[in-house]
């Protein structure tokens, strides 16, 4: 066999150690994963395969066998039930991100004005926040409009986006005026201008603290564990808080 | 069990609501297609049939958009009656006529293509007005049709999702129908509330699909 005809069979061979490790992340967390994936990539060789669903529909494929090898949650209480479930592998559970808050307007109406004012006094405009029943960011927003006394005079104004992302839909095509999302989404080049925004104090609502678990089924333990190691290292670190996200020092 | 079964009736009145504007809305269409010989027949059954084809996401997304305040039609609604049509029932049911047309039309043109010229001739010819022999003789022949495009319409319209979800804005008793809510139930990990919604929703369709090949059967016969 001359050597030429061995080359690629020698190309197939090294790229066996580096197979795809497969890795669930929260819908909420696509953009910030792309870069990460590919300054992993880069980094070490290893390819990594995302898959992307809401986090209680990962949580329900991992519970019924999907093969993930980790899990990038949008929330601290599903990585933590796959833990006490013994799914997850234990003491592998970390917070890799910590979301905030942006109240956040398109409404030409608002332009210039004071966005926070705005939401005392709301006349016939709607407010869009993340169903408080099934997202984090909902649920903060819900404790931030509480703890700011408006919980009980906003309630026939609200409007419910089924994740965070579509809640910032409902702004951006201005069907709601104002809306309680995502800063990390909010900046995003693809949306029309904010005609008036403003950052809900950490100190108003509970973290919305993204956590992240190994899962034990899986033989892709090693290449999983290093992605892990590397997000919460400080290129990730830097990367995720380039993108709106508050992390750990 | 309250709370399950607000989403449900809001379905049921939504699906109910929308089969009924759909017979009327439908029955011009359909009588117009099936005896037409225009060359725009082509084009305005592509138009109705498209609703299949789409994903809800695709109809969705362009309900939010036009139907929104700052929408063709959105804004005229606004200014008609102060509210927007997005995140409201009547949003919900303009929607699901939309996402629901096809499922309306296509039974009642078969339905009328297959009644043949020649009853309608002889009507017209004992001196009947078009309308007249349209209600004395297509209809009370078409009931077939008529059935089933009502338990389509109905079926299909009780389990849209996607659109709902997209422009409905999940507002309890307003635009949370019983699809949204089995999602909320299964997105919050509570499967048991989830069951039970879905079986109940399993049962009405089954139930409604049953009633029409039954009758559909005897009236064969």
């Amino acid at each position: 066999m001359r050597p030429h005809r061995l080359l690629p069979l020698l190309l197939l061979l090294s790229s066996a150690h580096a197979e795809p490790v497969t890795i669930a992340v929260a819908s909420n967390f696509i953009t910030p994963m792309a870069e990460l994936v590919a300054a992993f990539e880069e980094a070490t060789g290893q390819a990594v395969r995302v898959s992307s669903a809401s986090t209680g529909v990962l949580y329900a494929a991992i519970r019924n066998g999907a093969g993930y090898a980790a899990l990038l949650a949008a929330d601290s209480e599903r990585p933590r039930l796959l833990e006490a479930d013994g799914i997850a592998v234990p003491g592998s559970r970390f917070t890799y991100a910590v979301g905030t808050l942006q109240l956040w307007s398109a409404d030409p109406a608002l332009a210039g004005k004071d966005c926070r004012g705005a939401l005392d006094d709301l006349g016939n405009r709607r407010l869009a926040i993340a169903n408080p029943v099934t997202a984090p960011y909902g649920a903060a927003a819900q404790a931030f409009l509480q703890q700011a006394g408006l919980w009980d005079q906003v309630q026939d104004r609200l409007v419910f986006g089924q994740n965070i992302a579509q809640t910032l839909q409902f702004v951006a095509t201005r069907n709601a005026s104002l809306g309680l999302v995502a800063t990390s989404q909010s900046g995003s080049e693809q949306l029309p201008d904010a005609t008036c925004q403003w950052a809900v104090p950490t100190s108003m609502h509970p973290p919305i603290e993204q956590q992240a678990v190994l899962l034990q089924p899986v033989d892709e333990h090693a290449a999983a564990a290093a992605f892990l190691e590397f997000i919460a290292g400080p290129e990730g670190r830097a990367i995720i808080r380039a993108q709106g996200y508050e992390v750990a020092d | 069990m309250e709370s399950l079964l607000q989403p449900l009736w809001l379905s049921v009145k939504l699906a109910g609501i929308t089969t009924l504007l759909l017979l009327v809305l439908a029955t011009p269409i359909a009588w117009w297609l099936a005896q037409t010989r225009s060359g725009l027949k082509p084009l305005v059954q592509s138009l109705v049939a498209l609703p299949i084809v789409l994903p809800p996401t695709v109809m969705g997304f362009y309900l939010l958009i036009v139907l929104g305040p700052a929408g063709a039609l959105g804004s005229w609604w606004v200014e008609l009656t102060g509210s927007a049509l997005t995140f409201s029932f009547t949003g919900l049911v303009i929607a699901s006529c939309i996402y629901s047309l096809p499922f309306a039309v296509q039974p009642l043109a078969v339905a009328f293509e297959s009644l043949g010229k020649q009853k309608l001739e002889a009507a017209w010819t004992l001196g009947a007005s078009k309308a007249d022999a349209f209600f004395s003789v297509a209809l009370p022949l078409s009931v077939r049709g008529y059935l089933g495009a009502m338990v389509l319409s109905f079926a299909h319209t009780l389990g849209e999702f996607g659109v709902i979800l997209m422009v409905g804005g999940n507002i309890p008793g307003e635009t949370r129908v019983v699809s949204i809510a089995i999602y909320d139930q299964v997105e919050s990990l509570n499967y048991a509330a989830a069951h039970r919604l879905s079986a109940l929703l399993l049962v009405v369709a089954f139930v409604a699909l049953f009633t029409m090949f039954l009758v559909n059967r005897r009236w064969r016969r």
